[in-house]
């Protein structure tokens, strides 16, 4: 437990909490690996964990009938992966596949909720470090739903 | 006086008369931007950064960034990306055909004053044109800059310009180059999302940095937020700006940004000097 621990103490998304969040934390993950091309979940399925990804990359995707799959964005080291566990519906929006070998640590999603009902503090550390994630994401989105090369300099 | 010139004239004294060169060389970049190699009659200097008019007989003229070496005075180098009647004509030019060429005009990206700092490069879509003598000059001298970073995004894989060259310089164990695209298949294994977000993943020191960034604006002004949140001043930031230039010697005033005109004053700006009307909307 005490490895752990250290290891979501040093992942960049818990920067700076406090080893009492860290134990908390660490007492529901447990470390995955994903071989490339196997997905780590898909659209709708629930929203049973969330990840830390340690090492690799992960590509999210959409897919449509006859079509093929659409990357929306990559995630790397040092990236969470997501937010759809902590809100009602618990269930995932897109697919997530390694684009290569993947080691992630994974937190069991209703052992965290728990303990966040139990302890506001913790609660309130974890949204404000998810609300700011997700932020950075929408913003990035934005950006990107614009086309902005499409007539850019010529 | 004539306008009948023969492409193997040196360059004329009267600012306002362009100089015709062949086109010495026509590669195909991507679906609609392609890069004309032009040839000189004598050795062309520029600084990286500066542009050319370049005029379609009996069309008209368009400003379009040098993205050549400027270290290499024999070849005059566009990348031109067809969105309007006489870029279009430009990119359709084969070799041996004649264009016309006023310049260079502008100022330049401080390379020079780069010496002794880390350069992040950071580039989107077509912007990677004007910023490639750029990278070509620190990596000339090399031994004089910090870290040397490119970020690179494009719309997609098969928008991604100068791609064999990327892929050298990505060879190198001394530059860091990032390329992520806005949308891909399953087949593309690099990053995709928007170049902004490379930003936070850079290694640089901000006291000791400079960034030059050229694309569109709204990905220059996300580009400029995500530097200032890494701890770079705005003064260590340089932007290339885009305005419609019609005469490049700041006549016309069809290019004026405030109290500037773009193709006297820029197309290169450090960052604070273009702040206070950066973000103005109207202008």
């Amino acid at each position: 437990m005490e490895g752990l621990e250290r290891v979501v103490l040093k992942h960049p998304f818990f920067a700076g909490l406090g080893s009492e969040f860290g134990v908390a934390i660490s007492g529901c993950a447990r470390n995955l690996r994903f071989a490339a091309s196997e997905y780590l979940f898909r659209e709708d399925e629930p929203a049973n964990e969330f990840y830390l990804i340690r090492h690799g990359t992960v590509a999210l995707e959409l897919h449509a009938p006859g079509q093929p799959a659409i990357v929306i964005a990559t995630l790397r080291e040092g990236d969470i992966l997501d937010a759809a566990w902590l809100v009602p519906p618990y269930r995932w929006n897109f697919d997530a596949r390694a684009a290569e070998l993947v080691r992630a640590l994974g937190v069991n999603a209703r052992c965290l909720r728990d303990k966040c009902e139990a302890d506001h503090d913790l609660g309130y550390e974890l949204m404000k470090r998810f609300v700011g994630a997700m932020g950075e994401r929408l913003r990035a989105t934005r950006l990107q739903v614009l086309d902005v090369y499409g007539t850019s300099r010529g | 006086m004539s306008t009948e010139r023969r492409a193997d004239e040196t360059m004329p004294e009267d600012w306002s008369v362009p100089w015709p060169l062949r086109v010495a060389r026509v590669r195909r970049e991507t679906g609609d931007v392609a890069t004309l190699e032009l040839t000189p009659a004598s050795s062309f200097a520029f600084a990286a950064g500066q542009f050319n008019m370049l005029y379609v007989f009996g069309l008209g003229e368009v400003a379009i960034s040098i993205s050549g070496d400027p270290a290499k005075g024999d070849r005059i180098v566009h990348t031109i990306r067809a969105v309007g009647a006489v870029s279009g004509a430009l990119t359709r030019l084969r070799r041996d055909a004649v264009v016309g060429v006023r310049g260079p005009y502008g100022s330049a990206w401080p390379v020079a004053e780069a010496e002794g700092s880390d350069v992040v490069i950071i580039a989107g879509g077509l912007g990677l044109a004007p910023l490639r003598p750029a990278m070509y000059s620190v990596l000339g001298r090399r031994q004089h800059y910090g870290r040397i970073i490119l970020l690179y995004g494009a719309r997609g894989p098969a928008d991604i310009l100068y791609r064999r060259e990327l892929e050298a310089w990505r060879c190198r164990l001394d530059i860091d180059i990032a390329v992520t695209v806005d949308h891909a298949g399953a087949d593309w294994r690099g990053n995709v999302g928007v170049v902004p977000t490379l930003i936070p993943r850079i290694s640089f020191d901000p006291h000791h940095a400079v960034a030059l960034v050229c694309g569109p604006e709204i990905m220059m002004r996300f580009t400029i937020a995500a530097l200032r949140d890494r701890g770079l001043a705005e003064d260590r930031i340089y932007l290339s700006m885009e305005r419609n230039m019609k005469c490049a010697a700041g006549l016309c005033g069809r290019c004026q940004f405030g109290p500037h005109f773009i193709c006297r004053d820029g197309p290169i700006f450090r960052f604070d000097r273009i702040a206070p009307v950066f973000g103005i909307r109207e202008i």
